[in-house]
């Protein structure tokens, strides 16, 4: 099942539950910060998402789309 | 691609104030979904704490009114009872419902007001800046039992759902937490059972949530999910504490 | 012409009902049990009537703050000790500016004092008992009559205003029994329409009802707004009552019981000296305070007999209001004392007498 996912990077305080409970372990910590200073969540390119949403699940700010085929 | 998950509407695109990886973040868009989902977002009145999450009402689109620090569940009562046929919740931590709101939350939930009450417990006071709550463990160092709570002097912490089952007009009462995703997923449908205990107009009902406050026990977000888990929990145990079928 | 005989307490209550209060929170305090005790039954024959003995009259003031967030006029009512509790509650209302009509019907204090009528807690009622800058608008009715006018009238007051109203009577004016008619709304008189009240955003934005505002700047314009509030107020709600003042050299203050001994004394100086002639103001909305009355009646009389059933708050006001334009003998009979006409009458003649000697030298 393919699948995607859109973080807003810059509403990101970098709490990485998102990456902790991704079961695929698609999401790693940005080498960039953000405008807040928080090291944000982003996609790993070479780990294929399945669209299941436990990022969605987990994060607290809301700031995680979940796109499925 | 189809989108299948986005921020709910009844969630206000603003950032939150929270801590990164705090529960009531967690909470609040749990909140918001089912208000999404149900259609209440229009009937939802909500009274929430003075505590970390009193700033709820810049983050939930729903009418909302403040009550001094612990007595959220009278103010609640108060509005369900002019207006039966709204959404009437309180959101409220573990300082304001089971220390200084106790007698009210008691007496709500004696009464069989017709109310929900969203109780966060993370077992400190955040906003105020980690001191030891009724739900604090014993043993738990806080700003305010820097030795550890001592159970002998400061007493064990409280269960308010086992407090509250014997009151027979609770109808509905579980305890559960946001450390997980299966954890997550259980504490929407019990808020989820309790708007509709609600709605059914068949009583009282409370959904305690374990939920992790990284700042005030000093550890990061993963780790305080972990610590729920492997010491939180087991001081109050994850399940339906009371069901009324109805 | 229904005039019944009816308790204070009672015609609070009923008056109340006549008013629109749909919602009563309380809970039971000697002298004041009536009142619930009343709203219990009449409650439950109104439509959309709600009843409740709260666990504490702190929870009852907040119960009051909900029913009042969502639309009803709603009422509750203390003893002295009741009202303490209730403090916080009032501050809350205030500051979030919503109506509420407070009843206390007060005894002797402080700490568990005794249940018998007293005015002792004037300062709690005038000077804000709560916490931070807020008025409260307080009537002190002085007959059973007058119970059930000012609370029917202070309903329209707490609305029209957005703020909480206080009843300020006594043991004895809550307990005794008077011929009384309840008011009654004008015929078609509708209900204040309220923009601000909790009903669910339906086809609406959201709406928030708080007190908290985290920005100074913004904080301190909020309590200046109040205070220009309690301005208009001031304008336009003062109420007070002026007796035998035409011929007067000595005026009486009072209020409330207080004001009905004097009254008495008045009456039986006048008719044992025809010379001795003393008046008496009697402040009817204690906040705001008549201060314009006393002002005037100081352009052409120097001496002032304050009256109260404490050891002095309201005389503080009438210094103020003053501001040593005449001279002011104090009379208090604190802790549930209520003095007879002729002892109260002896102590005003005696001043009297000396302030003549006194002009005369």
């Amino acid at each position: 099942m393919q699948g995607k996912i859109l973080i807003h990077h810059e509403k990101c305080k970098g709490c990485r539950l998102c990456m902790t409970f991704c079961p695929k372990g698609c999401i790693r910590v940005s080498a960039k910060l953000n405008a807040k200073g928080y090291a944000y969540a982003e996609c790993d390119p070479d780990k294929p998402c399945t669209g299941c949403g436990t990022c969605a699940l987990m994060c607290p700010e809301a700031i995680i789309e979940v796109y499925r085929e | 691609m189809k989108k299948v998950y986005q921020r709910p509407r009844s969630l206000r695109d603003v950032p939150m104030h929270y801590c990164p990886g705090c529960g009531h973040s967690i909470i609040h868009r749990l909140i918001a979904e089912l208000l999404d989902e149900m259609g209440l977002r229009e009937s939802a009145i909500c009274v929430p704490p003075a505590g970390c999450a009193v700033l709820a009402y810049y983050y939930l689109d729903i009418d909302m009114v403040e009550a001094p620090h612990g007595r959220a569940t009278a103010v609640a009562t108060g509005i369900k009872r002019v207006r039966p046929d709204n959404l009437v919740f309180s959101y409220q931590g573990d300082g304001d419902l089971a220390a200084i709101g106790t007698a009210e939350a008691l007496h709500a939930a004696n009464r069989g007001e017709n109310i929900t009450v969203i109780f966060v417990n993370n077992a400190v006071y955040g906003m105020t800046g980690g001191q030891m709550a009724p739900t604090t463990l014993s043993g738990m160092k806080t700003t305010t039992t820097p030795a550890g709570r001592n159970p002998r002097s400061e007493g064990p912490p409280i269960r308010v759902c086992e407090l509250l089952q014997g009151l027979a007009n609770t109808v509905y009462l579980e305890r559960t937490a946001v450390n997980s995703p299966a954890n997550v997923m259980k504490t929407k449908k019990a808020i989820k059972k309790a708007f509709g205990v609600q709605q059914k107009k068949a009583g009282f009902s409370l959904v305690e949530i374990l939920s992790p406050c990284p700042t005030n026990w000093r550890m990061d977000a993963v780790a305080s999910c972990t610590w729920i888990d492997e010491v939180m929990a087991r001081e109050f145990p994850l399940g339906v504490i009371k069901e009324v079928p109805c | 012409m229904n005039k019944k005989l009816m308790y204070g307490t009672h015609a609070i209550g009923e008056a109340a009902i006549q008013a629109g209060c749909t919602c009563y929170f309380g809970y039971p305090i000697t002298p004041q049990n009536e009142l619930p005790e009343y709203m219990s039954q009449r409650l439950a024959e109104v439509p959309g009537g709600v009843f409740i003995q709260a666990e504490s009259e702190l929870a009852a003031i907040n119960m009051v703050l909900g029913a009042s967030v969502a639309g009803a006029r709603a009422m509750t009512s203390s003893s002295s000790p009741g009202i303490s509790l209730k403090q916080e509650g009032i501050s809350f209302l205030a500051g979030s500016e919503l109506p509420a009509v407070i009843v206390n019907i007060m005894r002797g204090g402080p700490g568990l004092g005794n249940i018998a009528p007293a005015q002792s807690d004037y300062f709690q009622a005038t000077r804000g008992g709560g916490h931070g800058d807020y008025r409260l608008v307080v009537f002190a009715p002085a007959s059973v009559q007058e119970m059930a006018d000012l609370t029917f009238h202070a309903f329209d007051v707490a609305d029209e205003y957005r703020t909480p109203v206080m009843i300020m009577g006594d043991g004895m004016l809550g307990q005794m029994m008077e011929p009384v008619i309840i008011p009654k709304p004008r015929k078609g008189k509708k209900m204040p329409e309220k923009d601000y009240i909790l009903t669910g955003a339906r086809g609406r934005p959201a709406r928030l009802v708080k007190s908290l505002i985290l920005d100074t700047k913004d904080m301190e314009e909020h309590n200046w707004k109040l205070v220009r509030k309690f301005k208009r107020i001031e304008e336009r709600e003062t109420r007070w009552e002026g007796y035998m003042l035409d011929d007067a050299d000595m005026v009486v203050i009072a209020y409330g019981t207080a004001a009905r001994i004097a009254k008495g004394a008045i009456n039986r100086l006048r008719r044992e000296d025809a010379n001795l002639r003393v008046g008496m103001i009697r402040p009817i909305t204690v906040s705001p305070f008549p201060v314009k009355a006393i002002r005037e009646a100081a352009q052409t009389i120097k001496d002032f007999f304050v009256f109260e059933m404490s050891t002095g708050q309201m005389v503080d006001d009438v210094r103020l209001a003053l501001e040593g334009q005449g001279t002011i003998h104090f009379y208090g009979r604190p802790g549930g004392v209520v003095p007879s006409a002729r002892e109260l009458g002896r102590s005003i003649a005696r001043r009297y007498y000396q302030a003549i000697r006194k002009r005369k030298q």
